[in-house]
């Protein structure tokens, strides 16, 4: 143990930049591996909930093993087809589309605190930083839509375009619902502001930014039922119709990894990220040797069951309601929200914010 | 007005999609209804129409008389037959073959048999790799329905009361 702590040790003092990837690689193995056992986990859980079973035939060493070896599979399938590129397509923008929208989505997680301290880059702007990351993800989507020069997928840029451009602004507010609650725009602090007990979490103080939020990150995810942009039954498949292989699988990687980060996040800024739920009870001793990460994790979890659930129970909003809901509805209430989440600060109103 | 006032505090708490969550998340824990084909197979109806196959009598004779009816019934014109007397001097088919990929199985040419000679098995797995094997043969046919004579038999006594 204290070799390896040596070498780590001589490694980030001696060779930051080879530190740096070192660390990049431990947040992105477990994350992409991580991804591809979510599209499993989706279509067992959506299986489920139709009454069926899903996936369980590929396994390893000619055992089922519930298919747990679908994904990988997939992905074998997915890196051996070719990529093809439209002869009227623009071949720079419609392959550098796909590295657009997962680009941003890994990014994201620089500034992602996974325990106290345990963080690849301790900014203090970063939602801010997250803010942007997740706004770049749209680029991606228009781009692809341009790129492929054909009506479903421009159709299907467009409406993608308009959405989360609509579903930012809420998103945003409810962040910042967040950050005049935690008084800072650093992660770690804004956990560390949730602090106290289950109650403390910003969830029930800001309860209703804490749903807005979430829908909002379904609808910025381009997930069942906003998923207009893909929208199979109409515009056959939206901004991709004309990726295929490995290109395709970016996207698709990227639609999860964004998924996994809106939860990631939510978990984070509203329930209390690593935070134990047994703290301020009497449980809080008997749970003491658990560690944060694996609070986060379950939390984590819990959001990227609901993206599942979702999609499994709603039908697909009509585009104009989600122009409705966006526009009438969500920001609106955020503002209100904001407002009152302000003057409790400012009063300095029990039990929250005193 | 109170309705609408209703509606919008009913969409504004999400009543009604909690609902819809709460009917999915009931569905998650129901058992499946999923059949795991090559191991598990469905139950087949006695009045199944699958794989064509030609009976003979209990003493081992032929039951087709070449009357050539299944070849006038069938709708999809699938059914090519030859007859010609046998050197005992009755009538038999000498050809007797069945196009699978124009029939359509809608068991007419079984109603239309006066013997019971030509049938529709339960047989339903069976597959060709070359188009010639679409065609099969009254050797083929025969040896279906002497493999499955106690199968047919069984389902046609059962049927027989509903005929």
């Amino acid at each position: 143990m204290d070799a390896v702590l040596n070498i780590w040790s001589y490694i980030t003092t001696e060779l930051p930049l080879l530190g740096i990837l070192l660390k990049i690689t431990v947040i992105m193995l477990p994350l992409m591996i991580l991804v591809a056992y979510y599209t499993w986990a989706e279509r067992k859980v959506i299986g489920y909930m139709q009454v069926r079973i899903g996936p369980n035939r590929v396994g390893f060493f000619g055992m089922h093993l519930l298919g747990l070896g679908q994904p990988i599979a997939d992905a074998v399938k997915l890196m051996f087809k070719e990529i093809v590129i439209p002869t009227k397509a623009s071949p720079l923008l419609f392959l550098i589309a796909p590295m657009l929208t997962l680009g941003p989505a890994l990014a994201a997680w620089a500034v992602f605190p996974f325990d106290e301290g345990l963080v690849l880059a301790d900014v203090n702007a970063g939602l801010l930083y997250l803010l942007a990351m997740t706004s770049v993800g749209v680029y991606g989507i228009i781009i692809a839509g341009w790129a492929s020069n054909s009506k479903y997928a421009l159709l299907g840029a467009m409406r993608s375009a308009a959405q989360v451009v609509s579903y930012e602004i809420a998103m945003g507010f409810a962040l910042v619902g967040v950050l005049v609650a935690a008084g800072s725009l650093n992660l770690g602090q804004i956990v560390q502001a949730q602090s106290g007990s289950l109650l403390h979490w910003f969830w029930l103080p800001l309860l209703p930014l804490f749903v807005i939020y979430f829908i909002s990150g379904v609808a910025e995810t381009n997930r069942a039922p906003f998923d207009v942009a893909e929208g199979e039954s109409e515009i056959v498949a939206g901004f991709h119709v004309d990726y295929s292989g490995m290109a395709f699988a970016a996207f698709f990687l990227g639609e999860y990894a964004n998924m996994i980060l809106i939860s990631a996040l939510s978990a984070l800024m509203f329930m209390g990220g690593w935070l134990s739920p047994f703290q301020g009870t009497f449980l809080e001793p008997a749970f003491a040797w658990v560690p944060g990460f694996f609070w986060l994790v379950l939390k984590t979890f819990v959001f990227m069951f609901l993206f599942l659930w979702f999609r499994a129970t709603f039908p697909r909003y009509r585009y104009d309601q989600i122009m409705r809901l966006g526009w009438k509805v969500f920001i609106p209430i955020t503002i209100v929200w904001i407002l009152l989440v302000a003057l409790a600060v400012v009063y300095q109103l029990p039990w929250w914010f005193d | 007005m109170l309705k609408a006032l209703t509606h919008s505090i009913k969409s504004l708490f999400l009543l009604e999609l909690f609902k819809g969550l709460g009917v999915t998340g009931r569905y998650f824990f129901r058992p499946k209804f999923t059949v795991q084909y090559p191991e598990e197979k469905a139950p087949v109806s006695p009045r199944f129409r699958g794989l064509h196959a030609l009976r003979r009598y209990p003493n081992g004779e032929e039951r087709c008389i070449a009357c050539k009816l299944c070849e006038a019934v069938c709708p999809a014109l699938a059914i090519t037959i030859e007859a010609e007397p046998r050197e005992d001097g009755s009538r038999r088919t000498s050809k007797y073959e069945i196009d699978l990929f124009k029939c359509i199985y809608c068991g007419f040419c079984e109603e239309s048999c006066p013997v019971d000679s030509i049938v529709l098995s339960r047989i339903y797995e069976y597959s060709m790799e070359q188009n010639s094997e679409r065609v099969i043969d009254k050797q083929r046919l025969l040896a279906i329905g002497e493999q499955y004579e106690a199968q047919l038999a069984a389902d046609r006594a059962e049927q027989a009361k509903y005929r």
